[in-house]
């Protein structure tokens, strides 16, 4: 089905009755190669991948409420490849690779926005830290540019340089990093993995997990029992349920990341930009809307909602930042589960049953991640070996202490990122 | 958010300092082995519902306290001083 400007004129003066849905909607057949449990942004992509990159197409996605309601909705659509740790800076340098090509490659247009971040710093050791940043990236072969004060004034205008707290001393720009619309991606993906075959599975909750003599034989669903001898658990947000289903515990506490969209104003933020000394992280939806979002509530959670006090901490950065914005209207705002890991940093590994793999762990950094994401997971699952810009993701890392990936530097700890 | 402190109080969830699972007040032994201090540290059952978690009531009396709370709601149940609730 194309898109032309043609067949939108045509459909607005015909009541939009001519679309056709973008991928079928099978029952589920009692057996597959492959099943991936979970059809968010990562499974569609894994999906995707494993029909794409290893020609298994007789694979399902399970997904128990519908494709693209969890956090692939519910994000920020940061895009970015600013990583400091070897681990980190591999798979996101591929992951943003990966980006650059995605409309070409699902032909299907995910409004990817390549419009520069800016990560502003407010004293000489930030710039010094930031300094140290750009290095590494310019080292993985990804683009960072120093900017000092007049340099960061050229492109954001409007923030508030001469604040008697936090004076705007510079920052790091990566003009590659930018925006894209999140549902596009799983919309994007979820069509590419229809048309080479894979069955994408809704309203179908696992229940368990059937394991035989430590190998994983299918999954029991609410539409009944699915055999296969490869099962990936993709859930991020509910992967403590999920992996319990397999007997296992997970390094992982489950919080709320909360974000905020104001009504639709005319263009006036042109990058992604984020604040230095408070957390708050801004950009401008092509829709109108100023997005933006702070930290962790800082309490396990599962209520896809946060609290008032880290929603003043947002605002009261904003008009620390940009006052120019404070007569802007907040229209909603809206809370993520978070896989947070001890360390902050992701898990894509087997796992002790023999079939059985796992992705989770993406802390809040899960949307950018989602072709690399895929991509390496697929990889695991139709070879059985780590690909190579994901190998550092191991879930015993934390156990031996070997290869912890602590970007923030505050400590491998659940309460810490 | 507010956490019924012992000492304090119905106080504001922004006077507490939060540690994580109350699993932290049940510390191995020494020499227990490394799968057993994984699960201290790393572990988690990481419930959709009803939990049990240490806060530090930092801007109030100081004391570590365990919480029941519901992750899903926010709901606060009660609390515990963490001496009494580890013995």
């Amino acid at each position: 089905m194309g898109y032309s400007g043609f067949q939108i004129i045509k459909e607005g003066l015909f009541g939009q009755k001519g679309w056709k849905p973008l991928w079928r909607d099978p029952a589920p057949k009692p057996r597959y190669d492959a099943i991936i449990i979970g059809g968010g942004g990562h499974g569609l992509a894994t999906a995707y991948y494993l029909a794409r990159e290893h020609g298994l197409t007789n694979i399902a996605v399970l997904e128990k409420g519908h494709i693209g309601g969890g956090n692939i909705g519910r994000n920020t659509t940061i895009v970015r490849a600013n990583y400091f740790l070897p681990g980190n800076q591999e798979f996101y340098s591929h992951s943003l690779k990966l980006w650059e090509r995605m409309e070409q490659d699902l032909n299907y247009n995910v409004m990817h926005s390549q419009r520069g971040l800016i990560n502003l710093f407010h004293s000489d050791g930030q710039r010094d830290a930031f300094v140290r940043r750009g290095n590494a990236m310019i080292n993985q072969g990804d683009d960072a540019i120093l900017l000092d004060r007049e340099g960061v004034r050229s492109h954001l205008p409007y923030l508030d340089f001469d604040n008697a707290r936090f004076p705007i001393y510079g920052g790091l720009y990566h003009p590659r990093g930018g925006t894209a619309r999140h549902d596009a991606v799983a919309w994007g993906y979820a069509r590419g993995a229809d048309q080479r075959g894979v069955d994408l599975i809704q309203n179908c909750e696992v229940t368990g997990i059937d394991i035989e003599n430590g190998v994983v034989t299918g999954v029991q669903t609410t539409r009944g029992p699915i055999r296969a001898r490869k099962v990936g658990i993709v859930t991020a947000g509910r992967s403590g349920q999920v992996a319990a289903m397999a007997g296992m515990r997970l390094p992982i506490e489950s919080h709320v990341l909360q974000a905020f969209v104001t009504e639709g104003l005319k263009p006036v933020i042109d990058h992604v930009v984020s604040f230095g000394m408070g957390h708050f992280y801004i950009s401008q939806s092509d829709k109108g809307g100023l997005v933006f979002g702070g930290d962790l509530d800082f309490y396990a959670s599962y209520a896809a909602r946060g609290n008032l006090p880290m929603a003043e901490h947002v605002m009261e950065a904003a008009m620390t930042l940009m006052p120019m914005i404070g007569k802007a209207r907040v229209l909603r705002s809206w809370g993520g589960i978070m896989d947070m890991t001890p360390d902050g940093s992701p898990i894509i590994d087997t796992t002790p049953t023999k079939g059985l793999f796992i992705d989770c762990g993406w802390c809040y950094g899960g949307f950018k991640a989602v072709p690399a994401s895929g991509f390496a997971f697929a990889h695991l699952m139709a070879t059985g070996q780590p690909h190579a810009t994901a190998a550092k993701f191991r879930l015993d890392r934390f156990r031996t202490g070997v290869g912890l990936m602590d970007e923030e530097g505050t400590g491998s700890q659940h309460n810490l990122h | 958010m507010r956490i019924n402190c012992p000492h304090c109080g119905q106080r504001d969830r922004r006077e507490f300092y939060y540690m994580g699972d109350a699993v932290a007040i049940t510390r191995p032994a020494a020499d227990a082995g490394p799968d057993a201090w994984d699960d201290y540290l790393h572990n988690r059952d990481n419930p959709a519902g009803d939990t049990r978690d240490l806060w530090y009531h930092e801007a109030g009396c100081g004391a570590w306290i365990v919480v029941a709370r519901n992750t899903l709601s926010h709901a606060v149940h009660g609390a515990t001083l963490a001496q009494k609730a580890a013995s």
